[in-house]
């Protein structure tokens, strides 16, 4: 979708990039170096001709400052690039993506498809090694298979047999026989089952946001005054252990929506502007509670578009609900600038922080994080802590330059940060200049 | 009398099938299904070679070899270890706690014969 709003960002960070000074430009193109700025600054709208000098004038295409890359293709398409290793021209993503976007979003396909397949054959490998129903039903197999052969060398090989134990040994074989059949059945049926087909490299969690996504992530089911979840979650068509973990969240949904009553909590979100701590302070609940609410308004109601993620205190994500532009990888690895993280060394604290990506544009998002115990405390263990995370994209600019924060950090091109783990892949680097 | 031969082994039709072509070679074929006594029934009764399975009921096949091989008096006796789990683990595993044959099913009747008469003359 063109981003017409971020052109001037567009402008600014190509011209940044080759190094040009604002004066020359606005020369090159007829403007003064102040209108020059505005326009940069997203403070001037910008298009036809005066848009196509300034193309020229930075040598990319009028398309790629007009309507961008967007970021989360070539967020997925430098992930392509890091499992390849060095092989692609990382820097020159975003003109790839600009020049040939549906090549673009090829690669990304491909990429994500490669990721479901590894998944599921390193699922399909745990399986035949660790799943103890295969392994006992294998087992079955071939000792019945064993028990026949044996059973039927002694009959063709013993030509002095008698008649007892040659009746014997048929029976034997007859018995063994129906246990075969039965047991290969029942194999049969156990690969034959959903989670061995489709899904099988997709995830509980994964299972359940799919099924929440297709609702918008509000359930008007159980926002009544008395919520049947057992009916809810039958009807999600979710099973086993995807419905198990519907059912916790539609229990969590339901207190959430009993303290935070819908009507209520829509008037004063948009009387507080949204602010979870004014909100946590109407309704005396907690804040995450407040996240959550908020990151399950009804869409098509006004509300601001929102992502919201929970994790453990591995960094693991347990929930998301994704908005565009913002990802964070599922299982670890991410960058620990994110206030979701810091929120987890400061539990009951509120963290409210602005962040932006290292995209082109760059992306900015307001983020609420907040960490709590969720098990009472015990003097033997640690605390099972949850954080919990809303991401607003876009907001307003604020007085403090914003924390930079990035996805992870093979695809992330700062340079000089001190919470990088390892090196970005080949080609980032050069974009230092954002 | 024979030599002796304990079959520790849980499934009745391949017990019966060892049982008989090793008796018609001459053995005196001994039956243990259970792997929680099973090194009760060794002392009870030293075999000269036990065929031993992996998968038993209690303790496995690999912990009854285990303790086999620590004991002074019976660390000695051959032992031919029957699985139906083929992976080169299992005969890493079993080879190093000191099985002196690894087989894994389906075997044939003629090696099970041809490997106890081996383990024998060993």
């Amino acid at each position: 979708m063109p981003n017409r709003r971020l052109t001037g960002s567009r402008i600014r960070e190509k011209r940044i990039d080759q190094g040009l000074k604002q004066a020359a430009v606005a020369e090159a193109v007829g403007i003064s170096p102040s209108y020059l700025n505005l326009i940069e600054h997203n403070r001037r709208r910008i298009g036809g001709r005066l848009l196509s000098d300034l193309a020229r004038v930075l040598g990319v295409e009028t398309a790629l400052l007009a309507d961008g890359a967007d970021s989360e293709l070539l967020d997925q398409m430098r992930a392509a690039a890091a499992i390849a290793g060095d092989v692609a021209e990382v820097a020159r993503a975003e003109e790839l993506a600009s020049r040939y976007p549906g090549w673009a979003r090829l690669i990304a396909l491909q990429a994500r498809r490669l990721a479901v397949l590894e998944d599921r054959v390193q699922a399909l490998n745990d399986r035949i090694a660790h799943d103890p129903q295969l392994s006992s039903a294998l087992h079955e197999v071939i000792s019945a298979v064993t028990a026949i052969r044996s059973s039927s060398s002694i009959l063709v090989g013993s030509e002095d047999l008698d008649d007892d134990w040659q009746r014997r040994f048929h029976e034997n074989i007859h018995n063994d026989s129906v246990r075969l059949a039965t047991s290969s059945e029942a194999l049969i049926a156990y690969l034959e089952t959903p989670d061995a087909g489709e899904d099988m490299g997709v995830s509980v969690a994964e299972k359940v946001e799919k099924h929440l996504a297709q609702v918008g992530f509000h359930l008007a089911d159980l926002e009544v005054t008395e919520p049947d979840i057992t009916a809810y979650v039958a009807s999600s068509a979710l099973t086993e252990g995807p419905a198990d973990l519907l059912t916790v969240f539609a229990k969590q949904y339901v207190a959430d929506a009993k303290a935070l009553p819908l009507q209520e909590f829509e008037l004063a979100c948009q009387a507080t502007q949204y602010d979870p701590g004014r909100l946590a302070a109407r309704f005396g609940a907690p804040v995450d509670a407040i996240l959550r609410r908020i990151s399950t308004l009804p869409q098509g109601s006004g509300h601001p578009p929102n992502g919201l993620v929970v994790c453990d205190s591995s960094g693991s994500s347990l929930f998301t609900k994704p908005v565009p532009g913002f990802v964070l990888p599922r299982a670890g690895g991410a960058c620990p600038l994110w206030p979701i993280y810091g929120a987890m060394g400061r539990p009951t604290q509120p963290l409210k922080v602005e962040v932006v990506l290292p995209s082109v544009p760059a992306l900015r998002f307001l983020c609420y994080a907040v960490a709590y115990p969720v098990a009472s405390a015990r003097f033997d263990a640690p605390p099972v802590l949850r954080s919990t995370m809303l991401v607003l994209p876009d907001p307003p600019q604020g007085s403090a330059p914003p924390v930079e924060v990035g996805i992870s950090c093979r695809i992330c091109p700062r340079t000089f940060c001190q919470s990088r783990r390892e090196p970005a892949i080949s080609g980032l680097a050069v974009q230092s200049a954002l | 009398m024979g030599k002796r031969v304990l079959l520790i082994e849980d499934e009745p039709n391949i017990i019966e099938a060892i049982s008989f072509i090793l008796s018609r070679d001459g053995w005196t074929v001994h039956i243990h299904e259970d792997g929680d006594t099973a090194m009760e029934k060794i002392a009870l009764t030293p075999p000269d070679v036990i065929i031993l399975d992996v998968m038993l009921p209690g303790r496995s096949g690999f912990d009854i070899l285990r303790d086999l091989r620590s004991h002074t008096e019976w660390k000695e006796i051959p032992v031919m270890m029957l699985t139906a789990r083929g992976q080169e683990k299992d005969r890493e595993l079993a080879l190093r706690l000191g099985a002196n044959h690894f087989m894994t099913k389906p075997f044939s009747n003629a090696d099970v014969r041809d490997y106890v008469r081996t383990l024998m003359e060993a």
